[in-house]
């Protein structure tokens, strides 16, 4: 009976987190404009939605901006915490805390202290000042992600390499970054999903004919319901899921490939 | 043998505030053993890192067959170190480790192959190659960590107490091992360790350090049986310690007694420390010895019997294979040969 | 070594530029105002921030982040346990079904909601045809809340669950060893120690909630009007920057003082041995 409840609780909780998506994804396929009764079988809204330049464009634009800033913010942010991880305790704590800042702050203030800046400075609002907000707000996660793996680092590793008669730049190459690896790669998930999923940032920083996904889809959904945007929705949800399990299926598999050999060594 | 193969002169280094080394002269000849010995915290590692090129003197020089070699980086000496904690690359198995040094001068893949093999034989690890670190016992790990420096053949090998983390049985075992692996190769060694014992049983020379300064440089037999002053005497192995003043040469007065020693050149009237070892006061029947007193407590040792001997101003350390129980009033005899004088602080009293 | 510390220039350039000038200019809006003489010193804003118009804004975006908090709370906890308990079977899938949601996009999620409770929506048009009075929450402060906790209760499972699931089973043995009754072990054993989860949780979900401006105009319409809508209003609409800074100063400040006051009780927590 016990049991019972609590498998009824976790389907009531997961009811409730799928329900919407689902009755979306159901509804991106109904050819009636009208929620609430179905006209029957239609691919029309995908048909669409592939048609509506705007959303292209948001989409294009909203890849470029994740791969571009998600690679910059990587390079950027890995080597900033080397070298911050070098630097003395002062200097360090005053870097690690400003860096916080846009991790700490509303998104909305970051955004609007940057929109600020841009017009400040006379920037004209667009893809380049998109793009400049979005490694801004990245960096500091891959710096977050690569801190802990340098913390982890032995230091007499880097002087085992220079022993061995490694350059530093070889020791940095072979020994060092390796080592730092599976962080850089977190950072670097961590800035392309926050990106690709940004809205408010975007929204005080992009300037006319340049827009994301996220703002496309708030500009729809302001003027009402959109059956496009269900079929959008379909689209990225399927794409998240099959993104993940793929993840997780190498995952797994990689944990058991690990357990195989370490048992057949041993 | 009697070639220097690496000179200190008059290194010394400072961090930030804080002098590390002061006046470091020492030199190691080829297929030397050389143990720098000290409590942690007096300068023997930062000597290691020295002569590895992980610190930059802050004065001196350090000399490779003669030529300074102080502003060379680590990857260009011809010295090779195990540290502490072994620093082997975690994401690298056993053969990748090893084989690290070689494949950076851009050996052929067959030589390093061959080379890898017969070093893992030389430490006991044969087929060891494929595994990860992480799946080693601390003293394979240790192992690794040699096998990784020695590959490279390199004119002095360093460690850096590379027992520390192994426990007692492997440690004693692994000393030996050293030491054998060092004659074989013929390649010198400078060691680090606080282990008195551990430097006593492998050393050719003990550099003993104290606070940043050589306290005494010497064979093992010497540090042991003639220690230069207090510090000595008391790090390695266990001394009874007592104030005394030299009559004159050969002669010394302590507890209430004058005792014949062999020790000259103190002067005559002078304050001193006199130092004997725990092993060197016989017992003797109560009345026969030089000195009298009672029997404080007795531990069993393993080898030998503790007793702590209280006489009229000092209480004595005393080992013997044999028991005396507590209570029992005995005589002490000391040897003159056994009589250890120095002097008191650096300086000299009226 | 020290060298090494160059790595770092480029990225501290970066920083300055777009973090420290940014919240600078914030703070010189802020405290200065349009005059004939052009922009002068003034405390002006935030005199004008405490007029009960605008005080009434921070108050209801406290408090409707508060609720949203308070619920995910109610209805996270429960299913953090139950998936942390050893008996539950497939836990990874379980997971990974909590996270998917999470990394649907934002404004999907909301605006899945507002195709399920519109006037005209699937949720009314379902309870019309079975003859049942139809709800009104569209435009609402429920849909507000509803959205809030829709979007945040993820981000309150997890932290409580991976706290949850490192908890020593040995400790809660010795709790039932001891005596304890389940209701006991829960509330001196389970719940103590779960609370830094609940604590990130709580900082996950309460912050975003409070600064929120899209689900509030989404689900809320115009007028339910949040703090997040008040200064979006001030810089896109009315054009008054400086009280708009004014009002991210003061944001930005509570929000970093609760954010300190947080962390600090957690590292007291994990400082005293007990995580």
């Amino acid at each position: 009976m016990k049991k019972f409840l609590k498998r009824f609780y976790v389907f009531l909780i997961f009811l409730f987190l799928y329900a919407p998506i689902f009755v979306l994804i159901a509804y991106s396929f109904n050819s009636s404009r009208s929620r609430g009764a179905w006209g029957g079988f239609t691919l029309k809204w995908y048909r669409e939605l592939f048609m509506d330049r705007e959303i292209l464009s948001a989409l294009k634009y909203t890849i470029i901006i994740a791969v571009l800033s998600a690679v910059i913010s990587t390079i950027l942010g890995t080597a900033a915490a080397i070298g911050i991880s070098q630097m003395r305790k002062f200097p360090r704590n005053i870097v690690m805390n400003i860096s916080y800042l846009p991790v700490l702050n509303p998104d909305i203030i970051t955004g609007v202290s940057l929109m600020i800046l841009f017009i400040f400075a006379n920037i004209k609002f667009g893809f380049k000042t998109m793009l400049i907000a979005h490694i801004t707000f990245n960096t500091p996660y891959v710096i977050l992600s690569v801190m802990p793996k340098l913390k982890q680092l032995d230091t007499h590793v880097y002087e085992a390499a220079l022993d061995l008669g490694a350059t530093p730049w070889y020791a940095f190459w072979k020994v060092i970054l390796p080592q730092i690896m599976p962080g850089i790669v977190t950072g670097c998930l961590l800035a392309f999903t926050l990106s690709i999923d940004d809205f408010v940032i975007s929204f005080f920083t992009t300037g006319v004919g340049v827009s994301n996904l996220s703002i496309a889809v708030f500009s729809m959904a302001r003027r009402g319901v959109n059956p496009k945007i269900n079929a959008l929705s379909t689209l990225m949800f399927l794409s998240v899921l099959i993104l993940l399990i793929i993840v997780n299926v190498r995952m797994s598999r990689d944990i058991k490939a690990k357990k195989q050999k370490e048992a057949t060594l041993v | 043998m009697d070639e220097k193969l690496l000179e200190l002169v008059d290194i010394s280094k400072t961090f930030d505030t804080t002098e590390a080394l002061r006046d470091i002269n020492l030199y190691i000849r080829r297929n030397e053993f050389v143990t720098l010995l000290g409590p942690s915290g007096c300068g023997k590692t930062t000597i290691l890192r020295i002569i590895g090129g992980f610190e930059q003197p802050t004065t001196g020089r350090v000399l490779f067959e003669g030529k300074d070699i102080a502003s060379l980086p680590p990857y260009k000496r011809r010295v090779n170190t195990v540290f502490q904690r072994y620093a082997l690359f975690p994401h690298m198995n056993v053969f990748e480790n090893v084989a690290f040094g070689l494949a950076i001068k851009k050996i052929d893949p067959r030589t390093i192959e061959r080379k890898v093999a017969s070093i893992l034989e030389l430490v006991n690890l044969a087929n060891y190659g494929e595994r990860s670190i992480e799946s080693l016992s601390g003293g394979q790990q240790q192992r690794v960590a040699i096998a990784r420096a020695l590959i490279n053949e390199p004119e002095v090998l360093l460690l850096d107490e590379p027992l520390a983390a192994l426990d007692l049985k492997l440690r004693k075992g692994m000393q030996i091992e050293l030491k054998k692996m060092q004659q074989k190769l013929g390649i010198t060694f400078v060691y680090v360790t606080h282990d008195q014992e551990e430097a006593l049983t492998m050393s050719d020379t003990v550099v003993v350090m104290n606070d940043g300064v050589i306290q005494q440089m010497g064979t093992p037999e010497d540090i042991y049986n003639e220690p230069k002053n207090i510090f000595v005497a008391d790090f390695i192995g266990e001394s009874n310690i007592i104030d005394g003043i030299m009559i004159r040469d050969y002669l010394v007065e302590f507890s209430g007694r004058k005792f014949e020693c062999v020790d000259t050149g103190f002067g005559e009237n002078r304050y001193v420390d006199v130092v004997i070892r725990p092993e060197d006061i016989k017992i003797v029947k109560e009345g026969e010895g030089m000195l009298t007193g009672q029997v404080k407590s007795v531990i069993f040792k393993g080898v030998h019997y503790e007793m702590l001997v209280e006489s009229q101003d000092y209480t004595w350390k005393i080992h013997n294979t044999l028991m005396e129980p507590i209570g029992k009033k005995v005589g002490l005899n000391i040897l003159p040969d056994d009589i250890h004088i120095m002097t008191k602080g650096g300086e000299a009293h009226e | 070594m020290n060298r090494k510390s160059i790595m770092a220039y480029p990225y501290i350039v970066w920083m300055v530029l777009f973090i420290v000038i940014p919240i600078l200019l914030v703070f010189y809006y802020g405290f200065t105002m349009e005059s004939s003489a052009g922009l002068t010193f003034s405390l002006e804003n935030f005199k004008r921030f405490f007029e009960p118009v605008y005080l009434m804004v921070l108050v209801r975006s406290f408090i409707l982040a508060a609720l949203s908090t308070g619920i995910c709370l109610l209805l996270g906890y429960p299913l953090a346990m139950i998936l942390a308990s050893k008996d539950f079977k497939r836990k990874n899938m379980m997971l990974l079904l909590l996270i998917v949601p999470m990394w649907m996009n934002f404004l999907l999620r909301t605006y899945a909601w507002l195709t399920l409770i519109e006037k005209k929506g699937i949720i009314n048009s379902l309870l019309s045809n079975l003859n049942l009075p139809t709800i009104n929450i569209i435009y609402t402060t429920r849909a507000v809340v509803l959205g809030m906790v829709y979007n945040f209760l993820p981000f309150m499972v997890l932290p409580i669950y991976t706290v949850l699931s490192k908890i020593d089973k040995s400790v809660i043995e010795a709790a039932e060893d001891l005596g304890a009754n389940s209701l006991t072990t829960f509330k001196k054993v389970i719940f103590p120690l779960s609370l830094p989860g609940v604590i990130s949780g709580i900082t996950m979900v309460f912050m975003p909630a409070v600064t929120t401006f899209v689900i509030s105009r989404l689900l809320g319409g115009g007028h339910y009007k949040l703090i997040g809508n008040l200064i979006e209003q001030q810089f896109l609409s009315v054009y008054d920057w400086n009280f708009g800074s004014a009002i991210s100063i003061i944001m930005m400040i509570v929000i970093l003082i609760s954010m300190g006051i947080l962390s600090k009780y957690e590292e007291v927590r994990e400082g005293g041995g007990i995580v």
